[in-house]
């Protein structure tokens, strides 16, 4: 079949790594949680920035630390973000960041609290800042071709109605734009429990598919089945999910997994927060799958659209990328449909073909990505959660 | 085509899913398999709320239940044909 989509095309803003981005944030980033109040100063004083306030980055050590400045150097690497400040308690750090940031090309300075007080701080930061405001707001769109496009995706309050039309629309959106080129992102590592078996026979080869499972199994054994105390009901799934309909893990599993369509498949696995490495394509990222946390993690892996399937209505957004809701329930739309972007409960009443809601979303992503804010981003949600793997020292 | 009060997957399944608000029991409902949009009709035994389940026959404890044609979980109490199919009767397998 001839491709409907061989010309689309997005105005985004292309960094000097050649990456495109369709949001123009000039972030504020805090090494460590006792410098949030320092980047949410220089954000006060300086309009046009965003500081990103989060709970972590002391003591951290091993493979928790190395996931909290992938996650860091991720997320000012992100093409939505035009230039950056970093601020943390000692120059060490900060400076590990600010160097991990720079290899994008993009504007990036870093300053330290110690021996010089929040205000000296504050002032000098915000000194940079405004400059930076100058630089991005001087940056100007372009035309890139859809092949450009990073488009990740993870759903939320979950029901029945997300296996039934939202996932799917998800689903058909991929297999419609990966041949395109694009680069697709799904995760939530526990949400597949039950539908393992489909999951990993979706992967491009068997290695990939291996793999897969391997990653799969050891956060069942090291994570679920170490620290379980009952059938995790009412937390996988959620009370929510549960006051939707969805019964047990492998319902919510399978629904899930309609995420990725019917023909597409991944070409290879991400760490948490890892950015890919192997071309165009769809990808799984190990990811918890709370919400904030995951989108958090694909940003800071690089993607630049997130698409969220809903049912219940989670209303979660993220700081730097516009994150794009979809659901199909009618209770959903009409009770709380300021949070929707994209309504496809036709769907339900089959009123709307999958096909349809798949071009509806497509439409949606290119319009997001020209400049039209998400709901999310209008109602002001920034959740930007960081994972923690284990204690710190 | 008129709207469907209940969506199933797939012909395997033996659960499909409420799709309409206020779903009263004594419903003649309306089911649709979504695979190929071929319908059937049954009544609703109970009030069933948006999203959740009504069994597509008379399953026992100990029965697996089938939806997208997969394995979902086991039943630890009966339910009757147009019964509702929720935590109450329905367990993971896993976990």
């Amino acid at each position: 079949m001839a491709s409907k989509y061989p010309n689309l095309t997005f105005k985004g803003y292309r960094r000097g790594n050649g990456r495109v981005g369709v949001r123009n944030h000039v972030v504020i980033l805090p090494v460590d949680d006792i410098s949030n109040a320092a980047c949410e100063a220089v954000a006060n004083n300086i309009k046009g920035t965003l500081a990103l306030p989060h709970a972590y980055g002391r003591l951290q050590f091993g493979e928790d630390l190395d996931l909290h400045f992938r996650t860091m150097i991720g997320t000012g690497s992100n093409p939505n973000v035009a230039a950056v400040i970093v601020i943390g308690i000692e120059p060490g750090w900060t400076k590990k960041i600010v160097d991990g940031i720079a290899e994008t090309g993009k504007p990036v300075a870093g300053f330290s609290i110690e021996q010089n007080g929040d205000l000296k701080t504050i002032m000098d930061a915000s000194r940079k800042a405004k400059e930076f405001v100058h630089y991005a707001t001087e940056l100007q769109r372009e035309e890139c071709a859809i092949s450009e496009l990073w488009v990740s995706t993870k759903c939320g309050e979950s029901d029945t109605t997300t296996g039934l039309g939202s996932c799917p629309t998800v689903g058909n959106m991929y297999d419609k734009l990966l041949p395109e080129g694009i680069y697709g992102c799904f995760g939530e590592t526990s949400e597949i429990t039950g539908a393992e078996h489909i999951a990993k026979a979706r992967a491009i080869n068997p290695e990939v598919g291996e793999r897969w499972y391997k990653m799969w199994k050891a956060y069942q054994d090291e994570v679920i089945e170490a620290n379980k105390v009952d059938d995790l009901s009412e937390s996988q799934p959620t009370k929510g999910n549960i006051e939707g309909g969805l019964t047990t893990i492998e319902e919510k599993a399978l629904g899930n997994l309609e995420k990725i369509g019917r023909t597409s498949r991944y070409i290879d696995i991400l760490e948490p927060a890892e950015a890919p490495k192997s071309g165009a394509g769809l990808y799984f990222m190990d990811s918890s799958s709370a919400a904030a946390e995951c989108v958090t993690l694909m940003a800071a892996g690089g993607y630049v659209v997130h698409t969220f399937p809903t049912g219940q209505g989670n209303v979660i957004g993220n700081p730097i990328v516009p994150v794009i809701k979809i659901t199909a329930n009618p209770r959903t739309v009409r009770t709380m449909g300021e949070h929707v972007d994209v309504d496809v409960s036709g769907i339900l009443r089959r009123e709307m073909t999958i096909d349809d809601a798949g071009d509806a979303l497509i439409d949606m992503i290119v319009r997001t990505a020209n400049g039209r804010n998400t709901a999310a981003e209008a109602l002001g949600h920034r959740e930007f959660v960081m994972t923690k793997l284990y204690r710190s020292a | 085509m008129q709207i469907p009060h209940l969506l199933v997957h797939d012909h395997k399944d033996n659960v499909g899913v409420v799709v309409v608000e206020n779903l009263k029991a004594g419903t003649n409902m309306l089911c649709v398999v979504t695979h190929d949009n071929s319908s059937f009709e049954l009544v609703a035994k109970a009030d069933v709320p948006i999203g959740h389940k009504v069994a597509l026959k008379d399953l026992k404890a100990g029965d697996t239940a089938i939806k997208y044609g997969e394995d979902i979980g086991k039943f630890v109490a009966g339910v009757a044909m147009g019964g509702h199919v929720h935590v109450h009767n329905l367990k993971t397998k896993r976990w």
